[in-house]
């Protein structure tokens, strides 16, 4: 880890994330996936929104871009394009991505354009003091529910999936390994790659939902999931209010910017 | 050579920025300035630039930044209400320092107002639109050449200061068809942002030179630097420091005003002896240059100033203006933006009059005659 840390992270360390949050985790496999698959420092961009998790980007030693609320992928959207040899990652929150980013997102899915988004779905609007995002469960307690969130949570996965993503998968803090070994699944995958990853905050949403304890976080993460192999074999009754992680969702389409590619190729009259 | 062609005022400013260098566009189709962004996606991709359609106004300025911080000259086209919802994302290539062009052909507003009514009702959400404090350069072409020649010149401002640069066109000139003679491109001035002279390590991304510009590598350069919408030091991480927002504040404006002679231009007819000046732009100018030969064949010394540069404002200009000429008529379409901004110039030094015109229609020469003669007989 010492290595990665020169390697990878610039010297801004401490970062600001609270006591217990796992966002240094979800950053950290996103780190190995990087080393797992050699990716040039030079040739990788690395574009967050607003929020805590959006607070990653200043710690990687890369070309980074710290957006605007929401606005992440589309400002990825027009660094891909202008650098279609450049691997293009996007970091994001669950609020940023799903609530006023939620245009942008299944936009990009549609296009399949090649970007790697990391969603840290931590199921509540973090910085801003923990207000309900279209994450939250229903029921649970926000500082705007305070009698309980009625509105019904979008499952991420099934969104992106949904909106023509072609590679999406899941997992938690509590499976650091497995995140990381679907972060480098995603940015292998040529098309639009979504990885949600469930990262606890005991701050924000867990004082208000009995979870402040970060180690009962992770507890409720190992305990309210399931591979998606061993979920294939389970009754719906065995699988009620687990969460599936794992590869969700891979196919093979054509890619948004080898597509433009060709674009060009037919305007020039085949010259390129 | 030079060949004439009959050109939409649109069309020249696409050409325009392709002529600039440009090989990027995002944006969202809206009238009027639809012409620009299909004309792009037709050329573009013809020297091996790219277009893409994006989901809503947002996306195209988002998209627009993200490729300009590759290095890639790139613009985006909308009009009132796509202007509007830009405008966070303005602020943020502003605070960020991204080189940019935002075409705005201005329609009738507020809100959806008249898609394909001429308006000049932006001029002030082209200065204060965007959130928080900014310098800004925006201008405003009266020909179809012009849309060629000030698109190439909204690239060279933004690429020499950084900075996204507004170019207000109005219906009426978007729309119009003119002559117009595309210069050889190796008659023209293109200018290309400064590059890091430090290697990286030693480099810091927001750290001024002399003229209060930093350099700016391209990501992919090997520079790994962090760029963000957020108050930030010169090494453009954020700092929550007074003295850091103090200092980048100001510059965001002084960059600007300190060489205001250098960007602000402007044209003149028939002042040097005029007692009455009308101030006039975009499609309006067009009336004025009419209006003021009717005045003058009346025996009125009516003469025009247009300023060409829209912000920074031609101050120094007009307070000279002001001594010459007793009275100014600020002629716009609009309920009346740019005549307060001249009466904090002249600051009473003469006497301002507003013709501002909000009905749909253009200003026709006879309304500004009958300005300039209500002028002279009072």
């Amino acid at each position: 880890m010492e290595q990665l840390l020169e390697k990878y992270y610039r010297p801004k360390l401490p970062h600001i994330w609270c006591p217990g949050c796992g966002n240094g985790i979800v950053t950290a496999a996103i780190v190995r996936a990087i080393d797992k698959l050699g990716l040039d420092q030079d040739k990788t961009t690395i574009v967050s929104g607003i929020g805590c998790s959006s607070r990653a980007s200043g710690y990687l030693n890369f070309d980074t871009l710290h957006t605007a609320h929401g606005r992440a992928l589309p400002f990825a959207t027009g660094i891909k394009l202008a650098k279609p040899d450049h691997k293009v990652l996007v970091i994001t929150g669950d609020g940023d991505a799903t609530a006023i980013g939620g245009n942008h997102f299944i936009h990009a899915a549609r296009r399949n354009i090649d970007l790697t988004v990391i969603v840290y779905n931590n199921n509540i609007y973090g910085m801003t003091g923990g207000q309900y995002s279209p994450l939250t469960p229903q029921m649970a307690r926000a500082t705007t529910a305070p009698y309980g969130n009625i509105d019904r949570a979008f499952d991420l996965s099934e969104l992106a999936k949904g909106a023509g993503a072609t590679f999406v998968a899941r997992s938690t803090t509590y499976h650091a390994k497995q995140l990381a070994e679907l972060v480098a699944k995603g940015i292998a995958h040529e098309g639009f790659a979504v990885v949600e990853a469930l990262t606890g905050c005991p701050i924000s949403y867990g004082r208000q939902n009995k979870l402040s304890k970060p180690a009962a976080l992770l507890a409720w993460q190992r305990d309210h999931t399931v591979p998606v192999e061993a979920a294939a074999r389970l009754k719906p009754e065995q699988l009620a209010g687990k969460i599936k992680i794992g590869v969700l969702h891979q196919e093979t389409a054509p890619e948004y910017s080898a597509e433009y590619g060709k674009v060009i190729k037919q305007a020039m009259g085949g010259r390129s | 050579m030079a060949k004439a062609v009959l050109m939409q005022g649109n069309h020249a400013c696409a050409e325009g920025a392709l002529a600039a260098g440009a090989r990027f566009f995002a944006g969202y189709p809206i009238t009027p300035s639809t012409e620009v962004a299909e004309l792009l996606a037709k050329r573009l991709p013809q020297v091996g630039g790219t277009f893409i359609q994006m989901e809503d106004e947002i996306a195209g300025m988002a998209a627009t930044i993200g490729a300009a911080l590759t290095g890639v000259k790139s613009l985006t086209a909308t009009s009132g209400p796509g202007f509007s919802l830009k405008q966070e994302l303005i602020g943020y290539a502003s605070m960020a320092e991204v080189p940019c062009v935002i075409v705005n052909v201005q329609r009738v507003g507020p809100s959806t107002g008249q898609p394909t009514s001429p308006a000049q009702a932006d001029i002030m959400q082209a200065r204060w639109g965007s959130h928080g404090d900014r310098g800004v350069i925006a201008l405003s072409p009266a020909s179809v050449p012009e849309c060629f020649s000030l698109t190439i010149e909204a690239f060279n401002l933004a690429e020499q200061y950084r900075t996204p640069v507004v170019l207000l066109l109005d219906e009426i000139i978007g729309h119009m068809r003119e002559k117009i003679e595309i210069p050889a491109a190796d008659s023209l001035t293109i200018v290309n942002r400064k590059k890091p002279v430090l290697p990286p390590g030693e480099f810091l991304p927001y750290q001024p030179e002399a003229d209060g510009i930093p350099p700016m590598p391209a990501y992919g350069d090997g520079y790994r630097f962090h760029v963000t919408g957020l108050a930030h030091d010169y090494t453009g991480f954020p700092s929550g420091a007074n003295s850091t927002s103090q200092e980048l504040i100001a510059r965001l404006h002084t960059k600007i005003t300190d060489h205001a002679d250098k960007i602000v231009t402007f044209e003149e007819q028939q002042l040097a002896d005029a007692e009455i000046a009308v101030i006039a732009f975009g499609g309006t100018a067009r009336t004025a240059y009419a209006a003021v030969e009717m005045a003058r064949r009346q025996g009125i010394k009516a003469g025009l100033f247009r300023p060409i540069t829209i912000w920074p404002s031609p101050a120094k200009q007009l307070k000279a203006l002001a001594q010459k000429a007793k009275t100014i008529i600020v002629a716009e379409l609009n309920y009346g933006q740019y005549v307060q901004e001249v009466e904090r110039i002249v600051a009473g030094q003469a006497k301002v009059v507003s013709l501002a015109k909000w009905n749909n229609d253009p200003i026709t020469p006879q309304e500004m005659l009958a300005a300039i003669t209500g002028a002279q007989a009072n």
